[in-house]
């Protein structure tokens, strides 16, 4: 215990020990985040991604939708990396812009279902009683039903859109990350820096934001890594049935569905787009996993 | 064996010996408060907290629990005034009744509590907030849990202090600085940047005692400030607290259930038993002539180190169940020297001298009222 070392005559701590490294809890999670090899894989698969995403326009110029009916259905070669699909469509330079897509949906739709699933959760789980009763009811009606299929009946409503199925999945995913800080405000709420808070006069809305909301980051981080991967797939799946992006669009799903025909003769029309979904969907799950074991050890298995 | 002690307790001595040094700064605007206070002190005749019959029920599933039931109490400005009891006797809730902060589901269902005159019983949210921290600070039991693990020492200080005064963030740190040197911890500023888990449980509780000095408040309720403490930093967290207390002359309400410590701390004492008020007075008075049987066995279960005993004294039984004892004394159950008048009628307070008071059959036949 440092009080009962000091001593009248203990010498003065230089400026060196003043200033010993404090590691903010942040700081602590990136260090051992980086000590896990497979969580780093992950991170640079989703990086490859993004930047792909990112510069898909200076690497392919002349967009997605160029059509070279002459080269229709050619395998993989050097001048088509990927080969061509139906169209006479580059599949490469379709799978880059495809990426543009397949990451917007994954990352809007989960910072929308973060934000209104933290804040519904905070409420439900801070006031209790009644608003707790109906939020809660709410997001066990949305989770009887699957997520998907949740998902195909939004979209049936709104109409079949990208946009569309990117407010489908946002919404689906709402009651998980409302449970998730519901439960987690419910126990932060018994803490007793809580009361504490309290008993300095600090009022409710401060208290969520300044103290339950920073305490509950950790699982909603976590949660959040691991449901853009989800989030992609399902805007594939959505994509694939015809109810997400509508063409020429490249999104990855519908990549599959209108190459599905020629599975047999052109495989790489199919195979491409399929392994671009699996690909990105393993990265988010990697560095997900990474995050979990990083931000909180005790959920680790 | 002894001189193993012996040669411990000399350590310890020692150390806070050495310690004393920290706590001798001299902080000038806290003698202005203190002369302030001491006048008036002077002219307020009125206590600076008075409770009156305070009750606070927790409404359970299996019935109303009267948690507290029926309390009186006062204190004066610049007073220290010790709460004793069994875990479960109510004094927590005593605590937050006054802060206003029971949350559900109980509720003061009867009483009044008076602050500077003022009655704060069902004051609206919003009044008690600009009372708590600022007039009306509390300290809490276990000082590992009490600070938020994500933000630093110096932004829940600074944080505590800006919410009741508005000054720049650049004054609140000096302020803060100011505070952990008062509450006497080491390199201060350095402090500000580090997090609760950093700290040692009595450095924390300290920080806990600067969050709440931090606006100069009236009364401080401590709830069992040292009980997760070990005895050396206990001594300490004590002697500043007392300190405090005669430098800024605010009130203390120091909530334990360690008699030692009301005896070095305090100079009124109030003895609870299941909600209710069994005995109060100087403490002088209580330990030298303890009333309540009640009393006498709490003061019998202090180990005496002069004597060899093989087995130490304690109370059989446990504190009922509020709400499970109807008639009768409420400690009737337990008590070495009940009578047959204890099983059906309630004591009530009977005023022996000096404000010494005791809820008892022996001092008379005064029935609860």
């Amino acid at each position: 215990m440092l009080e009962t070392v000091v001593k009248p005559n203990a010498p003065v701590p230089g400026p060196e020990e003043q200033k010993e490294k404090v590691d903010s809890p942040f700081r602590e999670a990136l260090r051992s985040f980086k000590k896990n090899k497979l969580a780093i894989i992950g991170t640079l698969i989703i990086l490859l991604f993004i930047i792909l995403a990112l510069l898909a326009p200076l690497i392919r110029p002349e967009g997605y939708n160029h059509q070279l009916l002459a080269d229709r259905l050619k395998p993989p070669s050097s001048a088509h990396w990927f080969g061509t699909d139906d169209f006479g469509r580059d599949i490469l330079t379709r799978i880059l812009y495809g990426a543009r897509i397949s990451l917007w949906v994954g990352f809007v739709s989960v910072v929308g279902a973060i934000v209104a699933g933290t804040f519904l959760g905070i409420l439900a789980g801070y006031y209790g009683k009644t608003v707790d009763m109906i939020i809660s009811r709410i997001f066990d009606i949305m989770l009887a039903f699957p997520s998907i299929l949740l998902a195909i009946a939004i979209v049936a409503i709104l109409g079949p859109s990208l946009q569309n199925a990117l407010i489908a999945i946002a919404t689906v995913n709402v009651p998980n990350f409302g449970r998730l800080v519901r439960s987690k405000v419910l126990s932060l709420k018994e803490e007793e820096f809580i009361v504490a808070a309290r008993a300095i006069g600090m009022r409710d809305a401060r208290i969520l934001f300044y103290h339950i909301l920073p305490n509950s980051l950790a699982p909603i981080i976590v949660q959040g890594t691991l449901s853009i991967a989800t989030a992609i797939l399902d805007a594939a799946a959505l994509g694939f049935l015809g109810l997400g992006a509508q063409p020429p669009q490249p999104e990855w799903g519908r990549m599959l569905s209108d190459s599905r025909e020629y599975i047999t003769n052109a495989p790489w029309t199919v195979l491409f787009p399929g392994l671009a979904i699996g690909l990105t969907v393993l990265g988010f799950n990697l560095f997900g996993d990474g995050m979990r074991d990083a931000l909180d050890p005790r959920m680790k298995k | 064996m002894s001189t193993f002690f012996y040669i411990i307790l000399n350590i310890a001595n020692s150390i806070d010996n050495n310690l004393n040094f920290l706590y001798n700064t001299p902080i000038s605007e806290f003698k202005e408060i203190n002369a302030r206070a001491k006048k008036g002190g002077a002219i307020l005749s009125e206590p600076i907290l008075k409770v009156q019959n305070l009750k606070t029920v927790f409404f359970t599933d299996d019935g109303q629990v009267p948690a507290v039931d029926g309390i009186d109490f006062y204190i004066n400005e610049g007073e220290i005034l010790g709460i004793v009891g069994e875990s479960g006797c109510g004094k927590s809730v005593t605590s937050l009744s006054v802060m206003g902060l029971v949350s559900e589901p109980g509720k003061i269902v009867d009483g009044k509590i008076h602050f500077n005159g003022e009655d704060i019983t069902h004051a609206p949210e919003r009044k008690m907030r600009t009372l708590r921290g600022n007039e009306i600070a509390m300290i809490f039991q276990e000082p590992m849990t009490s600070l938020n693990p994500v933000f630093t020492i110096g932004d829940q200080l600074t944080e505590a202090i800006r919410i009741h005064r508005k000054i720049s963030k650049k004054q609140a740190k000096d302020r803060a600085t100011e505070l952990l040197q008062l509450a006497g911890l080491p390199r201060p500023k350095a402090l500000l940047d580090n997090y609760p888990h950093q700290l040692s449980g009595g450095m924390r509780q300290r920080v806990m005692i600067a969050m709440a000095m931090a606006c100069d408040p009236k009364v401080l309720i401590a709830d069992e400030p040292t009980t997760a403490l070990d005895v050396t930093i206990q001594k300490q967290i004590l002697n500043l607290m007392k300190k405090l207390n005669r430098e800024t002359g605010t009130a203390i309400v120091l909530i334990t259930h360690d008699l030692g410590v009301v005896a070095q701390m305090c100079e009124r004492v109030i003895v609870m038993y299941a909600g209710k008020i069994v005995e109060e007075g100087a403490v002088r008075d209580i330990f030298n002539h303890p009333s309540h049987p009640y009393t006498k066995g709490l003061l019998a279960s202090v180990p005496d180190l002069r004597r060899q005993t093989s087995r130490l004294y304690s109370i059989p039984g446990n504190v009922p169940k509020p709400g499970s004892i109807t008639e009768g004394c409420l400690f009737y159950p337990r008590c070495q020297e009940a009578m047959a008048i204890c099983a059906q009628k309630r004591p009530g307070l009977v005023d022996l001298k000096n404000g010494h008071r005791v809820r008892c059959f022996l001092h008379g036949e005064v029935e609860e009222a």
